[in-house]
């Protein structure tokens, strides 16, 4: 692929502004499973009582478990968040992104 | 797979049973389980079945990109099987499960510190991955970068990571296939190491991932069957099956609460690192983002592996459960029919002897099928990321400079596949004795430290150079080595040593940032003109990996 089609791209605000939203977006949510994930491990280290509380009196299940099933369920949704958001919404503006590009070739 | 502690857990179990079998003492009589003729008939026809595709798989692999990446055609939801197949092996199922059955909620924790990684490889890797990479990873890495230099060390970190992998698994497959099937750890390796090189050097990546997919089926099928037959038991209530459960496990209430296995927080973060960077750091695992078709599929792979590696942690934390009552109060499974002594065939057949009590010989064969099929599919996998680290970085790039006809490549990725098969055999022989525990951990940890370092920071930050890759690389892989040979499953364990003199087990909160440090600070001191021209180089490729524009496309037949 040529430079010059790259360095076009690279001057279309258009790209500047799908790589900020994307960028933040992907960050965004990677803090979000840093800060969730971190916490619960330092719950287990240094709160473990904590964790092994129950909080419905008619059940065995504890605040570590939900919390454990928690984050599988969570995360898995801030995958398919991800996954609509830049399969959609950013695909299409990258897509006009390229088209732009290979337009002003012709 | 990838369970640290469940692989240390499996492999250690074999471990003792290997040495008490070579004791000769009464425990060696369950060391060969009797020859398990449904077990060795549905493998059979796994064996059969994927013999099949590997020949249907062998016409379609005529180029270097169908036999690295199969042309790069495989759908989202085909890969997003196949990296379960590639992340889930026997030991998630049997050690993950024994850990539950002995453990309870410590396990599940462990099994949220195995997921994790999976959201942020998508967030921060997956597209930039398939938009950047062609074969290998370090196509990424070198992209801007001094190719020969770079290449050379990133297949060395490859070819570490695999080769201790590899062993792991080796080891662990032969331990568990004399147990299953009743066939001598000798007969278990060459069984192992020829299925995969036939796979592998036929059948290339198309024949790999389908193993890996149909592998992971029956894998979710198996574990889905003997929860369902095994909540019948208990109504289908959670809370009927943890009553009864805290009433008989020794544990009691505890059962149920996070216990002593990550109690201390540096441990517990340091293996929180290493199980999330590492897991994005492991070529095998990277490779299977470049046979897709494009960003859009590498995002959608992630969605489906992680969403059926989450559904079956779930699955196995039900399983170790549900055995606690159904194979712990049943001298049957025990030696010597005592329930508080131990059981038949060490800890880890708890989740077969689960199969059993619920679904007779027949699932017990099955789930014995599964775990076989399930080695197979992840050395395949394992081996054709050697082999490429071997002839497209390091014959290919390096020794040619990409010279190399594509028709020689091809035949020296076949040549590195069975000397690969050859030397896990080999080393598997040598290693049957020995506890291998630690070169899963050595594994992770050389992949957390000197993989991903480099190849985020080349996917990131423009200021890498060539200098600053090669000190962080080299360092990152020299510390992680260095740390675990010092850690007690090294310097206790195999040299026998009193006390270890690095007291963790995984080295990755270490060695990952004194990685990330010196490529950081050397890219910075770097003030050559080579240096400058990577600098100005990572415009192009910024773009390209943002927008997927001049990325390496599928192949077309």
């Amino acid at each position: 692929m040529s430079s010059i089609a790259y360095a076009r791209i690279r001057n279309n605000p258009q790209f500047a502004q799908l790589v900020a939203a994307r960028g933040r977006f992907a960050w965004f949510l990677s803090a979000i499973v840093f800060i969730v994930f971190f916490s619960f491990v330092l719950a287990v280290a240094f709160a473990p009582d904590f964790l092994a509380q129950r909080p419905f009196a008619s059940s065995n299940i504890t605040i570590g478990i939900l919390a454990g099933l928690f984050q599988f369920i969570s995360f898995w949704l801030l995958t398919l968040m991800y996954v609509r958001r830049a399969n959609g919404e950013f695909d299409d503006l990258n897509k006009a992104i390229i088209d732009a590009a290979s337009r002003e070739d012709k | 797979m990838r369970a640290l502690n469940p692989v240390r857990s499996l492999a250690l179990g074999a471990g003792l049973f290997a040495s008490s079998a070579f004791a000769g003492d009464a425990i060696s009589q369950t060391a060969k389980q009797p020859i398990n003729l449904t077990a060795i008939g549905m493998f059979f026809i796994f064996v059969l079945m994927t013999l099949a595709i590997t020949y249907w798989a062998a016409s379609r692999t005529k180029s270097t990109a169908d036999f690295y990446t199969a042309g790069g055609g495989i759908t989202g939801a085909q890969n997003g099987l196949a990296i379960a197949g590639d992340y889930m092996s026997a030991a998630t199922l049997l050690g993950l499960t024994a850990m539950m059955y002995t453990r309870g909620v410590d396990a599940y924790i462990y099994m949220i510190a195995f997921f994790v990684g999976w959201p942020v490889i998508l967030f921060l890797m997956a597209e930039r991955l398939r938009n950047l990479g062609k074969f290998t990873f370090a196509d990424i890495t070198a992209y801007r970068l001094n190719q020969g230099k770079v290449r050379t060390m990133a297949a060395i970190s490859s070819l570490v990571v695999v080769c201790f992998y590899l062993v792991a698994q080796m080891v662990g497959a032969g331990q568990l296939i004399k147990l299953l099937f009743g066939l001598d750890y000798g007969i278990a390796l060459v069984v192992v190491g020829a299925l995969m090189m036939v796979y592998v050097t036929f059948g290339g990546m198309v024949a790999t991932t389908w193993v890996q997919i149909i592998k992971a089926c029956m894998l979710l099928f198996g574990g889905t069957t003997v929860v369902i037959l095994a909540m019948t038991q208990f109504n289908f209530s959670f809370d009927e099956l943890t009553t009864r459960a805290i009433d008989v496990h020794k544990l009691g209430t505890k059962l149920l609460a996070p216990g002593s296995l990550l109690a201390d927080p540096v441990t517990a973060i340091s293996l929180g690192l290493g199980l999330m960077f590492g897991t994005a750091g492991l070529p095998h695992i990277l490779m299977r983002f470049f046979t897709v078709t494009d960003a859009k599929e590498a995002r959608k792979s992630v969605l489906y592996a992680s969403g059926i590696v989450a559904y079956f942690f779930n699955v196995v934390a039900l399983m170790g459960l549900a055995a606690i009552i159904i194979v712990g109060q049943n001298p049957e499974y025990f030696e010597g029919g005592d329930i508080s002594g131990a059981i038949i065939g060490g800890g880890n057949m708890v989740a077969m002897h689960l199969a059993k009590a619920v679904g007779g010989d027949i699932l017990l064969g099955f789930l014995s099928a599964v775990a076989f099929a399930t080695i197979l599919a992840v050395v395949s996998g394992l081996a054709l990321a050697g082999a490429s680290a071997i002839s497209h970085d390091i014959y290919s790039r390096v020794i040619m400079k990409g010279k190399a006809t594509e028709k020689a490549e091809l035949r020296m990725s076949k040549f590195a596949t069975i000397g690969l098969g050859i030397v896990a055999v080999l080393l598997g022989l040598a290693f049957e004795k020995m506890n291998v525990a630690f070169m899963v951990a050595l594994a992770f940890g050389v992949a957390a430290s000197a993989n991903f370092p480099v190849l985020i920071l080349s996917m990131y930050w423009k200021g890498l150079t060539t200098r600053g890759a090669l000190a962080g690389g080299y360092l990152g892989l020299f510390s992680a080595v260095t740390l675990v040979v010092l850690s007690k499953s090294v310097w206790v364990d195999v040299f026998g040593f009193a006390a270890p003199l690095f007291p963790y087990t995984q080295p990755a909160l270490f060695s990952m940032p004194l990685a990330f440090l010196a490529t950081i600070i050397v890219s910075n001191m770097d003030t050559s003109r080579a240096a400058e021209a990577e600098r100005e180089a990572f415009g192009d490729q910024y773009v390209r990996a943002q927008t997927g524009l001049g990325a390496a496309t599928a192949s077309s037949h």
